[in-house]
């Protein structure tokens, strides 16, 4: 069994299309609502695109943007330019 | 559609190289052993300081851009906050308690960390390392503005929340957090971030900030809620410096493991102990509950720590030692800790109360192993005195445990009736200490915490303040009879039983 990794963000606008991208690409995940929060589980690896925020935004969206909204990880971070991933090794 | 994108001159991977790496250079004039002379003495053996990499990538100009856009949000909320009235919209004025645990107990650790980050921000001869330090020594103190802006509405309606950091000096019960992190700073520089970044902020921060903030968001503290998230979207990057710096010390020289083994022991047992003052918050003093304790401790340590252990045993790391004891005590820690605060209402700068009867059945519903069959007895008898008058305080100053400077309020491991006691001998005297974990990070180090500021002996050796109860707690800057005491028996709940009454009588 693989295990989880996690990432909690804000329950906002800025985090939303986020949320909404990574139900898109990683479909398996579970989305926990807590009060003021969303905290996402996955199984192995999580990645958030940074081209799928841009199309449900309809604008621009710098991957280091996540830090306005973004309150707790559980995983090893692997940013580029294009994306964002939380995996264990 | 397809968003076109302006292309940035230079990518993530390049901008980090030139903001950071490019900014260090090998000394010249001196020797790099007199310039950096704080990062060998630990013992921990860095071959390629360039191999620490921030997976972040922050650089300096993207910081400010993110920072000050936190700053904007929050403070417009805060304003929005006292133009408002907003501490007429919490749920009941119990829970300002909670705030008041935290502006004394937990603001001034976020100043103690700026000042610690910043000596690792200087003492680092790799300049990845010291750049991420920076930053999270300004982040530091920048918690510790937000916290003391955003009570500061409250301060102007309710107690306790008057002299954060005098008390932080001085108070009993404050001993724990201050020493706590007092003793990281006082340990060299990959020591302090083994202790702080990793042990606190990777395996138990979630413990304290998550359900803290959701509980203020539960509870209608707008304020809290927003400076507390503000400053959790630091965390993340401060977690990240915390398994990036275990990762870098295991990777670089095998000889490094059984120092950092040792190190994560030691400060997985002392974060876990000063967390027992998260464990009472969350299962007593939040008037609306979002979790307990046993179920945070169940995600945020059993499920998410265990994931990152397995992880790192691919280096030949073990789970911090006393871990199991850690899991046992979930179901005893909160309800001991309440009652030793309920105890010693007289001298504390928060109100303390029993639990209603819903909230009796809250606790019975999370802790069907534990609460009614050792804790609502004496909770009841609690109850039973106070209603005939006899509201309890214990006047007696408890001896305390060596190094977490907790008294011994806590079990033996499996039996819930027996006080849990040790001791070892140094140089001619008896140290006394709260657990097997106390103690062994005692005698691993015993000249450090020989030093130990102790309250109640300082007290018995007329340090603080005079020979009587009242001369300390004057000492302590409290107001008495306003800051201490029964919760029914406060100013604060005279002030939110008027505040509602009129509310009702508007409408």
């Amino acid at each position: 069994m693989s295990r989880n990794v996690s990432i909690t963000l804000l329950n906002n606008e800025d985090a939303r299309p986020v949320v909404q991208a990574i139900e898109k690409d990683n479909p398996a995940c579970i989305i926990n609502h807590l009060p003021s929060l969303v905290k996402v589980d996955m199984a192995g690896a999580l990645r958030i695109n940074r081209q799928t925020v841009e199309e449900i935004l309809g604008r621009e969206w710098n991957v280091q943007d996540i830090h306005l909204c973004l309150v707790s990880l559980s995983g090893e971070v692997e940013e580029e330019d294009d994306f964002f991933e939380l995996s264990w090794k | 559609m397809a968003i076109t994108r302006s292309k940035p001159k230079m990518g993530i991977k390049e901008r980090y190289a030139s903001m950071t790496r490019d900014l260090g250079w090998e000394t010249s004039y001196q020797p790099m052993d007199k310039v950096f002379p704080y990062d060998k003495f630990e013992g921990i053996k860095i071959h390629d300081w360039d191999a620490w990499v921030d997976p972040f990538r922050l650089t300096m100009d993207a910081y400010w851009k993110y920072q000050s856009e936190k700053e904007r949000k929050l403070y417009a909320v805060i304003d929005s906050f006292a133009q408002n009235n907003g501490q007429m919209g919490i749920t009941d004025a119990r829970y300002l308690n909670a705030i008041k645990l935290f502006i004394t107990g937990v603001s001034p650790l976020e100043y103690a960390a700026h000042r610690g980050f910043a000596f690792a921000g200087r003492h680092f001869r790799g300049v990845g390392m010291r750049v991420a330090s920076q930053m999270q020594s300004i982040d530091e103190l920048r918690h510790a503005q937000t916290q003391l802006h955003a009570m500061s509405h409250y301060n102007k309606f309710f107690g306790g929340m008057h002299s954060s950091h005098l008390m932080y000096d001085r108070v009993w019960y404050l001993s724990v957090p201050k020493s706590y992190f007092d003793d990281a700073m006082t340990a060299g520089p990959f020591e302090f971030l083994t202790a702080i970044s990793f042990s606190f902020e990777y395996v138990l921060t979630n413990l304290l900030f998550v359900p803290f903030m959701s509980g203020a968001a539960h509870n209608g503290d707008m304020a809290t809620v927003t400076f507390g998230f503000s400053a959790q979207s630091d965390e993340s990057r401060h977690m990240t410096l915390g398994i990036e710096i275990i990762k870098f010390m295991l990777e670089q020289d095998e000889a490094n493991l059984p120092i950092v083994q040792r190190w994560i022991d030691k400060w997985f047992w002392r974060g876990y102990r000063l967390l027992a003052l998260v464990s009472m918050m969350m299962d007593y003093m939040l008037p609306k509950r979002v979790m307990s304790w046993r179920e945070a401790w169940e995600i945020y340590f059993e499920e998410a720590g265990t994931a990152l252990f397995e992880d790192l045993s691919r280096y030949g790391l073990k789970m911090p030692k006393y871990y199991e004891v850690a899991n046992w005590e979930k179901d005893h820690l909160s309800h001991q800790v309440w009652s030793t605060f309920y105890n010693y209402a007289g001298a504390t700068a928060f109100h303390t109360w029993m639990p209603n009867d819903n909230e009796m059945e809250w606790l019975r519903d999370k802790y069907p192993d534990s609460f009614e069959k050792h804790y609502q007895p004496r909770f009841e008898h609690f109850i039973k005195e106070q209603k005939k008058g006899n509201r309890f305080f214990n006047n007696t100053l408890p001896m305390l445990c060596q190094t977490c400077q907790i008294p011994f309020i806590f079990t033996e491991p499996g039996d819930p009736t027996t006080t849990c006691f040790r001791e070892t001998h140094y140089k001619g005297n008896r140290y006394n200490f709260c657990s097997d974990g106390c103690k062994d990070i005692f005698e691993q180090e015993p000249e450090k915490y020989i030093q130990a500021w102790l309250p109640v002996y300082q007290i018995y050796q007329g340090n603080c303040g005079g020979k009587e109860i009242e001369d300390v707690l004057r000492w302590y800057n409290f107001n008495l009879g306003e800051d201490n005491g029964e919760y029914l028996d406060s100013p604060d709940y005279d002030l939110w039983t008027q505040w509602k009454e009129s509310q009702s009588r508007a409408v």
